[in-house]
């Protein structure tokens, strides 16, 4: 068997095993959260009767490993079951908004990747001169200042007192892709902020890394452009960290994202999940925080392996 | 020029100048913009309501969680969603009367112990049945029954038999009480057909809107429902309650036109938005509360001098304009206020004394340890700043208190109602007998004063089967009078309705009730 192709093959089982890990682990952690599903959905107007009632509806008098093994059988037969709190079918809902975060993530992504290696390229072109420290000053700055903070600042200007995008970035499914696009511009906007410095900066460390190397000083020698030298030559070789770095940030776009979604009233999943643990609804939990591990695994597999594809000495083991 | 004004405000109400072109004109005839609006307001009103035009809500309290079975409402989302879908049999006016709604009359026995509600006829479902008392009968059910899981649960206890006869539904109770029909106000209480006992949260109902799409946690829209019983109720074509829980977001969203109405404005940006020209803030004094409660039972607080040294310590003014930050008023240590029927207003107010506080405390001989007071900020909006200011003023009298915070996530499980000494918040109720018979009644499940005192009880049970209002507001009168005095309830306030409504919207109400003219905007605004 081709290696690459036996080295996915193990991962993918890995990650499988790491799934389950990670449902049992969430389940647990569930469950040792003081309080159910009945007490939070009737909050203060919990009767000892009521709770009772909605217990049994519940089906949480069952012991937990039933519940957990019941929910797993669910799951391997592709059924994530319903919503405890408003029996809504979870793969429906999940569905929704699962497509939500990835639009919002993809929209991101799409500007703040490019963007991102490309500053970091121009940073190393000149690096240590002005466009270099520019660069690095106002993409550290939009990353240490908190993301809501930059949200309510761009909602202020740009919806308030400009008008020109809703600060309302409600997207259903009758918008055309165009209207989608619009809707979302400022909280993609926003998060393009909060991604861009980490990838910025580990592109400009890993081509800065390789600049000493001994066939960048041929390259120039050969009289190639600083642009492309670096471009051509260095960055093919530092593709491995970069890759690592956008894929970290790639699911921080789909799984951290939940104080950016409050803020612009997205329907994405962080906020289904909140809700969600705070309601004790632990058949939605599980399903969101499985399809979170899921990103999470997926996207770091994907890193490993182009990280390999990238290097000729991994590609081709003796 | 008062001539032209006149005239154009005519034009206004024929409905042949928009609000634009009027308040153009009058700036050209030089009056102010304020007054320009006023005026503009006045003659829209007159020109009565307007149809058409598409609704949208801004609101706090909604969860992707939410469900549409009324049995389950317990935040602002669901409560509105059923305002807009269903009726109830009866509603509480904004005077605190009772309004007919899917019952035409209510009567009662002489006894106070029969109910009779006459429904109305030809009334239709969104399903297109027509309703019938088997419908109401089998909605009461699910709301009292033993497997009720119901919000409506523990006000529905008092039923010993309810009959479907006709055109007419009858509730035998247990026990009198003449404010049976407050009870069927419920906001839980819509009739759903067949009682909603196979698909309670289809959203199915008489309400002026209809379902359209039902999306928990991000919003809920609904359309005109032409075959409503009432034409006069509902002027828009669709009504959207969109959750924004945020407040910055909230506040962001009216400003810039893309909500119509918000709830919970924040009181301290609340002067700030007013300021706005194209929205209102209105506040509206209602009966819910912020409080601190001890229970009786458990020790200190079992001692009535320590539990009197606590309320004298408390800065109730200070609270009002720091917490509330004046949207509110002050309280009296008794969970009814002037905005109940048949309320006392001679009850003297309970004053801040450092001096009568110092004295209860030494009376009660506590032996100085610090008193424990747990808060959270989910109990209340502000409780924990609360809490610092009540523990401050406390310390002056020489009461040491010591504030234990808890998380907001479990607060009403874990704390309330199991802790001795704790931050909480009432809602209140439509009127006094159920405010009470909810919390201070013995036997209450949510007695959470653990207020237990027989003569109470009896005295509740006394003003319920009593029918004539001046015996009972004097009943009602000595029972706040004792919870004030020998309760475990210190109430420093009660908190106003604080939303932003745009200008465009004509045709508010101050209602008491609940939030958001008690869920009645949709059906009683209009575009101007």
């Amino acid at each position: 068997m081709h290696p690459i192709i036996k080295l996915v093959s193990q991962r993918l089982a890995l990650g499988l095993l790491l799934l389950f890990g990670a449902s049992a682990l969430i389940f647990g952690l569930t469950e040792a959260l003081p309080g159910d599903a009945a007490q939070a959905v009737l909050g203060q107007s919990a009767t000892p009767e009521a709770l009772a009632n909605l217990r049994e509806e519940m089906g949480l008098n069952r012991p937990a490993l039933t519940r957990y093994f019941e929910w797993l059988g669910g799951i391997l037969q592709g059924d994530l079951g319903q919503s405890l709190t408003n029996k809504l079918d979870i793969a429906e809902s999940i569905g929704k908004r699962l497509g939500n975060t990835l639009f919002l993530a993809c929209a991101a992504a799409v500007v703040s990747v490019p963007l991102a290696i490309f500053l970091g390229l121009l940073a190393v072109r000149y690096r240590n001169r002005w466009p270099d420290k520019l660069i690095s000053a106002i993409t550290l700055t939009t990353v240490s200042i908190p993301e809501f903070l930059i949200g309510y600042v761009v909602i202020y200007f740009v919806s308030v007192k400009l008008g020109w995008f809703s600060s309302l970035a409600m997207i259903n499914d009758t918008m055309s892709f165009g209207q989608k696009l619009n809707a979302i511009a400022l909280p993609a906007f926003v998060l393009t902020l909060v991604v861009l410095a980490q990838m910025m900066r580990m592109t400009r460390a890993a081509i800065l890394n390789l600049m000493q190397s001994a066939y960048i000083e041929t390259a120039e020698l050969k009289g190639l452009s600083n642009f492309q030298v670096i471009a051509r030559h260095a960055f093919p070789n530092a593709i491995s960290p970069i890759v690592n770095v956008v894929m970290l940030n790639l699911a921080y776009l789909v799984v951290g994202v939940v104080v950016v979604e409050v803020v612009f009233v997205y329907p994405g999943m962080g906020q289904y999940l909140v809700d969600s643990v705070t309601k004790r609804d632990v058949p939605v939990v599980l399903a969101c925080g499985v399809v979170f591990a899921a990103v999470y695994i997926g996207l770091n597999m994907v890193a490993d392996i182009v990280s390999i594809l990238a290097n000729p000495r991994l590609r081709h083991p003796k | 020029m008062n001539e032209q004004l006149t005239h154009m405000a005519g034009q206004v109400t024929a409905g042949k100048l928009t609000r634009r072109e009027f308040m153009g004109k009058a700036a050209a005839l030089g009056v102010s913009a304020a007054m320009a609006s006023t005026m503009f307001a006045d003659a829209a009103r007159a020109a009565g309501p307007k149809k058409g035009g598409d609704l949208k809500f801004g609101l706090q309290g909604g969860e992707s969680t939410n469900s549409l079975d009324p049995a389950t409402y317990a935040s602002s989302v669901p409560f509105q969603n059923g305002k807009q879908f269903g009726d109830q049999l009866v509603e509480v006016a904004p005077d605190g009367s009772i309004e007919p709604r899917l019952a035409e009359a209510v009567e009662g026995s002489a006894d106070a112990k029969v109910w009779t509600f006459k429904l109305r006829q030809g009334v239709e479902f969104h399903n297109g049945k027509t309703m019938t008392s088997e419908d109401v009968l089998k909605t009461m059910e699910r709301h009292s029954n033993e497997d009720s899981k119901s919000g409506a649960l523990g006000i529905m206890k008092g039923i010993e038999s309810m009959k479907a006869d006709g055109d007419n539904f009858q509730v035998t109770l247990t026990e009198p009480n003449a404010d049976l029909p407050y009870l069927m106000a419920d906001y839980h209480l819509i009739i759903q057909p067949d009682g909603g006992m196979e698909n309670p949260g289809a959203g199915i109902g008489t309400g002026p809107y209809q379902l359209e799409v039902d999306e928990p946690g991000v919003r809920h829209v609904f359309k005109k429902f032409a075959n409503h019983w009432n034409p006069d109720f509902g002027n828009f074509d669709s009504v959207e309650v969109i959750v924004i829980n945020d407040a910055t977001a909230r506040t962001a969203a009216l400003q810039s036109g893309q909500v119509h109405a918000i709830n919970r404005v924040e009181p301290k940006v609340a002067d700030l938005l007013g300021r706005a020209p194209n929205l209102t803030v209105h506040s509206t004094a209602g009966r819910g509360h912020y409080v601190f409660i001890m229970h009786c039972d458990t020790a200190p607080f079992d001692n009535n001098e320590l539990r009197l040294a606590l309320k004298h310590a408390i800065n109730r003014q200070d609270l009002v304009d720091k917490v509330l930050r004046g949207y509110g008023t002050i309280g009296n240590d008794m969970p009814i206020n002037a905005a109940y029927p048949l309320f006392d207003g001679s009850i003297p107010q309970r004053d801040f004394s450092l001096e009568k506080a110092a004295e209860h405390y030494a009376k009660s001989g506590h032996d100085g340890s610090p008193i424990i007071l747990r808060v959270a900020d989910g109990a209340f909006p502000g409780a924990v700043d609360a809490a610092a200011l009540f523990q401050q003023s406390a310390a002056q009298a020489g009461i040491p208190l010591e504030i234990k915070r808890e998380p907001n996530d479990g607060y009403w499980s874990e704390v309330w109602n199991v802790q001795p000494f704790c931050a909480s918040y009432w809602g209140g109720r439509p009127v006094q007998d159920q405010m009470y018979a909810t919390a201070y009644l013995s036997t209450a499940d949510w007695n959470d004063t653990r207020f237990k005192v027989p003569e109470f009880d009896e005295m509740l049970f006394a003003a319920r089967a009593e029918l004539d209002n001046d015996k009972r507001k004097d009943i009602y009168s000595k029972m706040g009078m004792m919870v004030r005095d020998q309760g475990g309830l210190i109430c420093p306030m009660f908190n106003d309705f604080v939303e932003g409504v745009t200008n465009q919207l004509e045709g508010w109400e101050s209602d008491p009730t609940q939030e958001m003219m008690n869920g009645n905007m949709s059906r009683k605004m209009w575009f101007a």
